[in-house]
């Protein structure tokens, strides 16, 4: 009995970052978040080589472009349907003005394909072309963020 | 009877009359005027205040893209709006433009702005403008930022009112505000390490962190005992985080403001966006020093 306490116990704290992480049942919310994730998870790399913070490896860096634009390319419509804005549902920091301006929505998406594009092109050349691409990926994430997210 | 009348309308009037003395719009002291004018400005320099101070945060035109270009930045059409208590500000054209912007400023003109908070004409400028920090710029600063301002292009766009409620459209009553709020004395105290003092200038006198960063009192002055501790968002929901934000290093703080990338490759968002596009525009040694100042705050550096 007391494994089965301790079992328990310990699969709850595992599994608590995930919670932590998803706390919406609605599973476009969930989606979104997840694919916002694993974009921060390939920026680790990319950025890391580009901030100086891990040696440059010409593998990895494409490797983690390559992931960020097929994440990229993730049709945005089924994630963001309307009525999971931050004044219809729970654990979201999604605005209203993505559905108010859903052209300008869009149109910033797809700057964000185009800019992970060029960042595909660009990590596996060499560091300097990866540094060249950064601001322009960055801005591209920052482009919604501004915009379309509330402060946390 | 008559003579109470009489005592009420001489308290009324001398009650006037301190109001008026206490609220009159202040002008540059001598030796400020004196460090302006021999000073050799030089625009490049000018240039490198301009994106330390965040001019461009405020009066370039809203709704930029965080990644939209510099000449997009350098058009100071104004028309931000900042929704408060008191009510909503508008940010002004403040370009070169002579009769929508401040292209007939003089250099002193532009300096009893900044400095202190009062138009041309003698009207008190609403703190929505952040003059509280630059009453702490050097003369010098000024004198190039102006000598910068001159290459600044002219936009036609006219200036919005504010829509301020009374009493706080009587702006002669902020002359009163600012006996109590305007105080050009850095907030910290000084310090031997020259980044750290870099940075603490470039912080208090130049890049207004704490209008947001700070939490405000009902009439709207900053909690200087709460220096940078974090701020309810007046822009709407959420909360201005602590600076520095916990478990952050000087490094990551660095490039934050030079990428728009957290430690954890979140990207900046809100209003914050504009700070890092101004931001990443100064000399890497700047944002190094904003990070030790920061980093400073918190964990005061043995003596």
């Amino acid at each position: 009995m007391p494994r089965i306490v301790t079992a328990l116990t310990l699969a709850a704290a595992l599994a608590l970052p995930s919670l932590a992480l998803a706390e919406t049942d609605n599973p476009n919310i969930a989606a979104r978040q997840a694919q916002m994730t694993l974009m921060a998870y390939n920026l680790g790399v990319i950025g890391g080589m580009a901030q100086g913070r891990m040696a440059y490896d010409a593998g990895m860096a494409a490797s983690a472009a390559s992931s960020i634009h097929h994440l990229s390319l993730i049709d945005h419509s089924r994630m963001w349907p309307e009525g999971t804005d931050t004044m219809a549902a729970e654990n979201t920091r999604a605005l209203p003005a993505i559905w108010d301006d859903a052209a300008g929505f869009a149109a910033r998406y797809t700057a964000l394909q185009t800019a992970a594009e060029a960042m595909m092109a660009a990590a596996g050349t060499d560091l300097a072309a990866l540094q060249g691409a950064m601001g322009g990926l960055g801005g591209a994430c920052g482009g919604c963020h501004q915009t379309y997210r509330q402060p946390e | 009877m008559r003579r109470l009348a009489a005592a009420l309308i001489l308290l009324a009037l001398a009650g006037g009359g301190g109001f008026w003395l206490l609220t009159r719009p202040a002008t540059l002291a001598p030796a400020v005027l004196e460090a302006l004018q021999s000073h050799p400005a030089d625009p490049v320099q000018g240039e490198a205040v301009f994106w330390a101070a965040g001019c461009a945060s405020c009066h370039a035109a809203p709704d930029l893209a965080a990644n939209a270009p510099t000449e997009a930045r350098l058009a100071l059409v104004g028309g931000h709006s900042f929704v408060t208590p008191f009510g909503t500000f508008r940010a002004p054209n403040v370009s070169m433009h002579p009769v929508e912007g401040i292209g007939a400023w003089t250099l002193e003109d532009f300096a009893r702005a900044l400095m202190l908070g009062v138009s041309p004409e003698g009207a008190q400028y609403y703190p929505a403008f952040p003059y509280t920090t630059y009453a702490r710029a050097t003369p010098q600063d000024i004198a190039d930022l102006w000598a910068f301002w001159q290459g600044l292009p002219a936009e036609a766009t006219p200036s919005q009112p504010h829509a301020v409620g009374f009493p706080f459209s009587l702006r002669r009553g902020l002359g009163l505000w600012k006996l109590l709020y305007l105080d050009a004395a850095f907030v910290t105290p000084p310090t031997t390490d020259p980044v750290i003092a870099r940075g603490r200038y470039l912080v208090e006198a130049l890049g207004h962190c704490a209008e947001c960063h700070t939490p405000r009192d009902l009439a709207g002055g900053l909690q200087r005992a709460q220096w940078l501790m974090g701020a309810d968002n007046p822009a709407g929901r959420g909360r201005i985080p602590t600076l520095p934000p916990q478990g952050w290093s000087a490094l990551d703080i660095a490039a934050y403001l030079q990428s728009g990338f957290t430690p954890e490759f979140d990207v900046v968002g809100g209003s914050m966006a504009d700070v890092v596009a101004n931001l990443s525009r100064i000399a890497p040694e700047d944002r190094t020093a904003i990070a030790a100042y920061l980093m400073a705050l918190r964990s005061p550096p043995s003596q």
